[in-house]
């Protein structure tokens, strides 16, 4: 395996475990981010499950999940590939040796077309 | 003193790849009472069984330990050996060294010493045990199958055949069941109605069988051979035996907005009704629930036309006492709610329909009289998508749906596709699967030629979200193998809905003391070699009530069951277990807590007359324990306070030899 260690600690701070994953697709046929991703949720906890992950953190569309949790609410083996993309992301941010931001750089950044979800999601994931 | 033999069995590599078989052999030699020791390749051979057989001759044994698999495995077996060698078969002990030792031990010294340990308890039980001969029971030769679907059908068909009585016990007021509600079935495309209705004929002209429709069992007593059931009658406020099923009734009945269930409420019957023109019994319900005469007594309608006078507002439920020798149990099964699944908008459109549902819509008989139109507008839809898998192959700890496959879903809807392409040419149909799997005669070559003969979109990925868009319905899905998000207006979408055991199920399960697993389907005796008997002795299994099934399954199983049911009533004795429970008069003070916990009613009271060291004589009242219906359960030797009740072949004494010997 490419990159096990990794894997690992991602599996370990997500909690969720993709070997579960029965590879239907109901993430991808249900995420409202699609077509903003490289890597779509059904591929993106297969590449995390074969410890694929070095493009995962080079990936653009790291970024483009909102965070709506439709992938963890709908899949049938509650593998939950939000959680994934969220612990790909803190490896990212420790990686880069960024800290988070915290909530109260949320308002700063929110623009008039700024998705509610999104905004609702920052504040989820910084109000920690 | 008895004269002890200990057989310590290899099972091959299973037990001696663990425990060391030779020293086992050679410490249970040293215990009190043993007067010969060996080990063997396997103990359950001929070759092995002879061994015993000698031993048992050559060293006058009166009573052997055979230290091998699970008693439920064997038992019977080494029993039958001893009794050959002339040894009372209740003199056998088994000390399970397999699955309570070798297989869930992986060091060879820890599985050696338990192994030893529990050839010591049982070497301490068998110089306790006394020769016990069983007592025999009649057998009543009459056999009950709860359930009228094809299962029971089968079933019931196949026990009369063979010459014995079968009563079926139906809660609808027809049998037949959901086959009766498909239209065509896979792979050969027959009609359902066209194969099922002259068994529902045979089944209502047999001389051996009788029906009980619209009906329940209300509760069971007894054992195998001798069950005594109680069986409810619904109040159907019609006289079976006068209703001709003219349907002069259902046609002048003005009560017209009911539900149909047969069509799934996808149109409406009357207040009083006969499910379908091929019903069987044919005779015709009234609804209590919508019947305007029996809600507030003005109308009567049914009353002034029926010819034959077979209406009686006034019939009551009626309960009617049946005896038994076999319960077959063929409860079947029903699609789950899709309440639930709130992302295929369901409970939102009329168009979003369960595969159940589309089989009524393409019936002759359905309400649409087989044309296939849409519930919301009765057009013709031109996009057609089916989903499998909604409800199956869910995580355990999911919510909404079952964690099994539901093993019919792909067939019937490559069926349904293949079908509607057919009839429709100009429909475009898509199927989203997660894998098709068609392991069955001709299965794959069936779902092969809907996809290439008759052109259907089969593509491997799953709806995310239905929303209703107007007069279409927007399937939002994944295409993984083109790594693609599509969208798809649909006109109609079908979900293959998973299956779970009829509600009924659970309840009887009680009554029977029948096994169940966690979803409620029926626990076989053995999942390979005993697959249509329930662990409950004199309860089998027919149908969907154990796992998913289709119909040529169903019907093999079906067969099976009935020849069970056949070599069992066409015994005229059973032999009981004579490990049964026994009061000791002189220590019963007749305080009932016994009778209380007995879950077989085998424990009853009687006064008895003692003469005492005076010479006058004093009545008491003691426990009398029927060992034909004792079950040896247990729970009365336990609840005695007085330490009168005691268990044949599990006497008190004997399980504390069996504790000493493992503690010491």
């Amino acid at each position: 395996m490419e990159n096990k260690n990794l894997r690992d600690e991602i599996i370990r701070r997500s909690g969720v475990n993709p070997t579960k994953c029965m590879r239907c697709g109901k993430c991808t046929g249900t995420c409202p981010a699609f077509d903003e991703m490289e890597y779509h949720p059904h591929q993106f906890v297969y590449m995390v499950e074969s410890g694929d992950i070095e493009p995962l953190l080079e990936s653009k569309s790291l970024y483009r999940c909102l965070t709506c949790f439709a992938c963890v609410d709908r899949c049938p083996r509650g593998v939950e590939p939000a959680k994934l993309v969220e612990a790909v992301r803190l490896a990212a941010v420790r990686q880069q040796g960024n800290n988070h931001m915290t909530a109260n750089d949320v308002p700063a950044k929110i623009e008039e077309d700024t998705p509610q979800q999104l905004i609702v999601s920052a504040f989820r994931k910084y109000t920690k | 003193m008895q004269r002890i033999g200990v057989f310590v069995c290899w099972c091959g590599s299973n037990i001696a790849g663990t425990v060391d078989v030779v020293a086992v052999a050679e410490a249970l030699k040293s215990e009190p009472g043993v007067v010969f020791s060996a080990n063997y390749q396997y103990m359950c051979s001929q070759a092995g069984q002879d061994l015993i057989k000698d031993a048992i001759k050559e060293h006058n044994l009166t009573g052997i330990v055979v230290c091998s698999c699970s008693p439920r495995m064997h038992e019977a077996t080494f029993r039958k050996t001893a009794a050959a060698a002339g040894l009372n078969p209740y003199m056998v002990e088994i000390a399970n060294i397999r699955e309570q030792c070798s297989w869930v031990h992986k060091d060879m010294p820890v599985g050696t010493e338990k192994a030893i340990i529990l050839g010591k308890a049982a070497v301490a039980k068998v110089n306790l045990n006394t020769p016990l001969v069983p007592g025999e029971s009649p057998v009543t030769k009459r056999a009950l199958v709860i359930g009228g679907g094809i299962a029971g059908i089968q079933t019931a068909l196949d026990i009369a055949d063979a010459g014995f009585e079968v009563d079926i016990v139906e809660k609808q007021p027809t049998i037949g069941g959901k086959m009766a509600q498909l239209d065509k079935t896979f792979p050969t495309l027959d009609c359902a109605a066209c194969i099922l209705t002259p068994k529902m004929v045979d089944v209502g002209q047999h001389e051996k069988i009788r029906i009980f429709s619209y009906s329940e069992v209300e509760a069971v007593k007894g054992f195998v051979g001798n069950f005594d059931v109680t069986i409810k009658k619904k109040a159907r406020y019609v006289k079976e035996e006068l209703c001709t099923g003219c349907g002069d009734c259902v046609s002048k009945c003005p009560m017209k907005k009911v539900p149909n269930e047969f069509n799934l409420g996808m149109d409406n019957r009357k207040a009083i009704y006969i499910p379908f023109a091929q019903a069987v019994p044919k005779v015709a319900t009234i609804d209590a629930d919508y019947c305007n005469m029996l809600k507030n007594g003005k109308c009567g309608v049914c009353a002034k036309f029926c010819q034959a006078g077979a209406i009686d507002y006034t019939q009551k439920d009626e309960l009617i006492e049946e005896k038994y020798g076999a319960i077959v149990v063929a409860t079947g099964y029903n699609p789950i709610s899709m309440d639930k699944f709130d992302e295929f908008a369901y409970n939102q459109s009329k168009d979003v329909i369960t595969s159940l549902e589309f089989e009524r819509l393409t019936n002759a008989a359905g309400p649409t009289a087989g044309k296939l139109l849409r519930p919301s507008d009765g057009k013709h839809p031109e996009k057609i998508v089916f989903v499998q898998c909604v409800g199956s192959r869910c995580d355990a700890c999911n919510e909404k749906g079952k964690e099994y496959c539901s093993k019919i879903c792909c067939m019937y809807t490559a069926k349904h596709a293949m079908l509607t392409r057919d009839k429709y040419p100009d429909t475009d149909v898509t199927v989203f699967y997660i894998d098709v799997r068609t392991p069955g005669k001709n299965f794959d070559e069936f779902y092969r030629r809907a996809v290439e003969e008759f052109g259907v979109h089969y593509i491997k990925g799953m709806v995310g979200k239905v929303s209703p868009e107007g007069d279409k319905l927007i399937v939002q899905a994944s295409d993984i193998i083109a790594n693609k998000q599509i969208k798809i207006d649909a006109d109609l979408v079908v979900l293959a809905a998973a299956i779970e055991p009829d509600k009924s199920a659970r309840p009887l399960a009680t009554m029977l003391t029948a096994s169940m697993d966690t979803n409620d389907f029926f626990t076989e005796a053995h999942p390979k070699l005993r697959p249509v008997e329930s662990p409950t002795a004199g309860v089998f299994l027919s149908g969907a009530c154990q796992g998913p099934k289709d119909i040529p399954e169903t019907v093999s199983q079906a067969g099976a069951a009935a020849s069970k049911v056949i070599g069992l009533l066409a015994k005229d004795k059973l032999t009981g277990n004579p490990c049964v429970a026994h009061s000791n008069e002189m220590m019963c003070n007749g305080c009932s807590s016994c009778e209380r916990v007995c879950p077989y009613g085998a424990i009853t009271y009687e006064d008895k007359e003692f003469r005492m060291p005076d010479r006058t004589t004093l009545v008491r009242r003691i426990a009398v324990v029927n060992p034909a219906v004792c079950q040896g359960c247990g729970c009365c030797t336990v609840a005695c306070p007085s330490g009168a009740m005691d268990l044949k072949g599990f006497a008190n004494n004997q399980i504390i030899a069996e504790v000493d010997a493992i503690c010491k």
